[in-house]
């Protein structure tokens, strides 16, 4: 409830940037989260419990802030879609990659969405972000009005404005380029998930060779029988340190680029809507501008008025769309930039210590009597 | 009950006689767990308890070991018992060799490191031993049939593992060539092409995995049929040889019925037959004996060749194992530069 938001200075009072999710707790199917912000003052740290009700209870109220010109020109900060403790395999196919690794990777994306949401200096002036933040209690569960940025909820008419011609020549270029890489990082995505998770069947499959060589090994005295068991059990541990490598390398793929291109295609949909809002918004305006144009003498005060506002609002759009853009374009590309090379030096890593261990397993046999 | 001082007691009774041999009834009591069974016997003829010693005195007398000897042969004494002389001399000769040849095995089980020679063990266990193995490759069988089918699981993986890479390098690419921060797009068309050498290296891990390790299990797999399969002959053999002896039983109590019903002409036939089939059970022991002695010296060998062979294969995989890995590290150390310089 909006009365629930405390009178508290405009300005975020913890640091936006090394906001933490420190912890993540399964209930049944509820998971709260610890997140853990840093007080500006330098005196110390909040540590909040939350959970996914809350943070759409942020985002709704971010969405629907009534005195910012321009809001609708923002590009939100994504928030990932719900996971729950027992999540259906529906809804485990939905958070792709966010929903592997003992939601480790999701603490991850819900930590990034705050960070980002609390370094934007529109979004961070809203009072609900210092209340989600800071408050002990939690924020209020009511749920805000109807917000105009549900996309679930626009008729199916208004997606063909989707198309429509753009008036400015950055915007139709910012737009195609929006939807193409939309599309290409959303396939980029799913095609990296099937990989990771053919890696974890490989990991698993090594594991049970490497159970199943252990029911070789046979008691005994015969010095044949013993020969043989002993070799079995190396050749297990063999499998083990396969298992382990596979199970590194995909844990690397998750951590880093899987949730880069996680965050990127999120980012992209993001993009599209405010591009989307826009353009609704240049529709209305041209509507507003016909309307003026045809009305009766009687009317056209009136319409000249909704023309003139509307025009404000566009431009206002306009401005904030240009400078989030601009922003969007640098961001991305050090987002990407970074979890390449993390990618990179990770699997390196792996690699480097997988040989290793592979190596002292081959001096292991080579030495073993015949 | 068993005596406190042996944990082997040994008992060795007086000499039943089947066909042209006679064979000693050995019936052995142990605690120790090396034996399948608390209780055993074994049948075995003079011959075997002097083979024995042969062989043990050849293997441990060099060592310093001191092998027990069994008792000296008597041709004397043996031939008045075959001829069935029924006197003392006979009886007492039967008790004093049936006495010595049991205190033999007794020493030879109380000696702490001939009780583990495998000779020994095969004397006193021989069809325990076949037994034994035969539930060894019974159960072998089924540890490498599930460690195939794991393997085949595993290739499969692989080769899964291959398509969705080369799909993440094509939908790769397409990002580059949309993406217009050139050094992303450089980057990410670098990605791609690391992604395609990548397939390469799961398709042939995937081969690795069959040739290394399916094809050598799935060998193995035969091979224990076969093993099976020279089980089941010996058992023929044996069965021939149980079926002989039944048959001169046959003979004998046809020879006997026409004795007692005075048929001279056909009691001719009958002791023929009784000669001929003595002969056949003779001959047959032998072949059960050298079959069954060749069945455990194949065994032997099947199985140090068994080790051998998964030793080497292992070795090839590691090997093939660490060209992927070090291949995968110049690949990753080749893209690291491309990924920095995204600016």
């Amino acid at each position: 409830m909006m009365e629930e938001v405390k009178e508290v200075t405009s300005a975020l009072s913890v640091h936006g940037h090394n906001i933490k999710i420190t912890d993540v707790v399964k209930d049944g199917d509820a998971l709260t989260f610890v997140i853990v912000s840093q007080k500006l003052s330098g005196t110390g740290e909040y540590h909040v419990d939350r959970t996914w009700d809350d943070f759409e209870w942020l985002q709704q109220h971010l969405f629907s802030q009534e005195d910012v010109p321009g809001l609708q020109g923002v590009i939100f900060p994504p928030l990932p879609a719900k996971a729950s403790g027992n999540a259906s395999a529906k809804i485990m196919k939905q958070l792709g990659v966010l929903g592997l690794g003992e939601w480790q990777p999701y603490c991850k994306a819900l930590e990034t969405f705050l960070q980002q949401v609390a370094t934007h200096k529109i979004l961070n002036k809203n009072k609900a972000v210092e209340v989600f933040l800071t408050s002990s209690d939690a924020p209020g569960r009511q749920k805000v009005k109807k917000n105009i940025f549900n996309r679930l909820s626009q008729a199916v008419e208004e997606m063909r404005k989707e198309g429509h011609k753009d008036v400015d020549e950055f915007f139709q270029t910012e737009r195609d380029h929006n939807l193409v890489l939309t599309g290409c990082t959303k396939t980029a995505a799913e095609k990296f998930l099937d990989m990771v998770l053919t890696e974890q069947k490989i990991a698993v499959a090594c594991g049970h060779f490497s159970a199943a060589l252990h029911l070789c090994v046979e008691p005994g005295e015969d010095p044949d029988k013993k020969a043989f068991s002993r070799l079995c059990v190396q050749i297990s541990e063999v499998f083990d340190s396969m298992k382990k490598n596979m199970t590194s390398v995909a844990e690397n793929n998750v951590n880093t680029l899987g949730l880069g291109l996680d965050l990127e295609s999120r980012y992209q949909e993001a993009e599209k809507e405010m591009l989307f809002r826009r353009t609704c918004k240049l529709v209305e305006l041209e509507n507003a501008r016909r309307n003026a144009e045809k009305a009766k003498p009687v009317k056209k005060a009136a319409m000249e008025e909704v023309k003139t506002a509307t025009q404000t609002e566009f431009q206002q759009i306009c401005g904030v769309a240009r400078q989030e853009i601009k922003q969007f374009h640098g961001v991305r590309v050090k987002m990407l930039q970074q979890a390449l090379v993390q990618w990179c030096e990770k699997q390196l890593l792996t690699a480097k210590e997988s040989t290793d261990q592979f190596n002292q397993h081959l001096q292991a046999f080579r030495g073993m009597a015949q | 009950e068993l005596d406190d001082k042996f944990e082997v007691l040994v008992s060795v009774k007086d000499p039943e006689k089947i066909g042209e041999v006679y064979e000693k009834h050995c019936a052995f009591q142990t605690t120790l767990p090396m034996f399948r069974n608390k209780t055993f016997t074994v049948r075995r003829r003079f011959s075997d308890f002097l083979g024995l010693y042969e062989k043990l005195s050849e293997k441990h007398g060099p060592n310093g070991f001191i092998v027990p000897p069994p008792p000296e042969k008597s041709i004397l004494g043996m031939t008045k018992v075959k001829v069935g002389k029924e006197d003392s001399s006979s009886a007492d000769f039967v008790e004093r060799r049936r006495g010595a040849l049991e205190r033999y095995l007794q020493r030879v089980v109380n000696h702490p490191s001939l009780i583990q020679d495998p000779d020994v063990r095969e004397f006193l266990e021989r069809e325990e031993w076949f037994e034994e193995k035969l539930q060894e490759v019974e159960s072998a069988d089924q540890q490498f049939r599930k460690l195939h089918a794991l393997v085949e699981s595993l290739v499969i993986h692989r080769k899964e593992l291959s398509l969705n890479t080369a799909s993440f390098a094509k939908s790769t690419a397409m990002l580059g060539s949309a993406e217009d921060n050139t050094a992303l797009s450089r980057a990410l068309s670098q990605l791609a092409e690391v992604e395609d050498k990548m397939e390469q290296l799961h398709q042939d891990q995937a081969a690795n995995d069959t040739f290394s390790f399916a094809e050598l299990i799935a060998d193995y797999i035969r091979l224990l049929g076969a093993v099976r399969g020279s089980f089941d002959h010996r058992m023929k053999v044996w069965q021939r040889w149980q079926d002989a002896q039944a048959m001169l039983q046959k003979k004998r109590e046809t020879e006997a019925k026409l004795l007692w019903a005075n048929k001279p002409d056909k009691l001719q036939l009958a002791k023929e037959e009784i000669a001929e089939w003595e002969a056949k059970v003779t001959q047959y022991e032998r072949d059960f004996e050298r079959v069954s002695a060749t069945v455990r010296k194949e065994v032997v060998r099947f199985e140090k060749e068994k080790t051998k062979n998964f030793k080497r294969q292992i070795i090839k995989y590691l090997e093939s194992l660490l060209q992927s890995q070090q291949q995968l590290i110049k690949y990753w150390e080749a893209f690291l530069p491309e990924a920095k310089a995204i600016a």
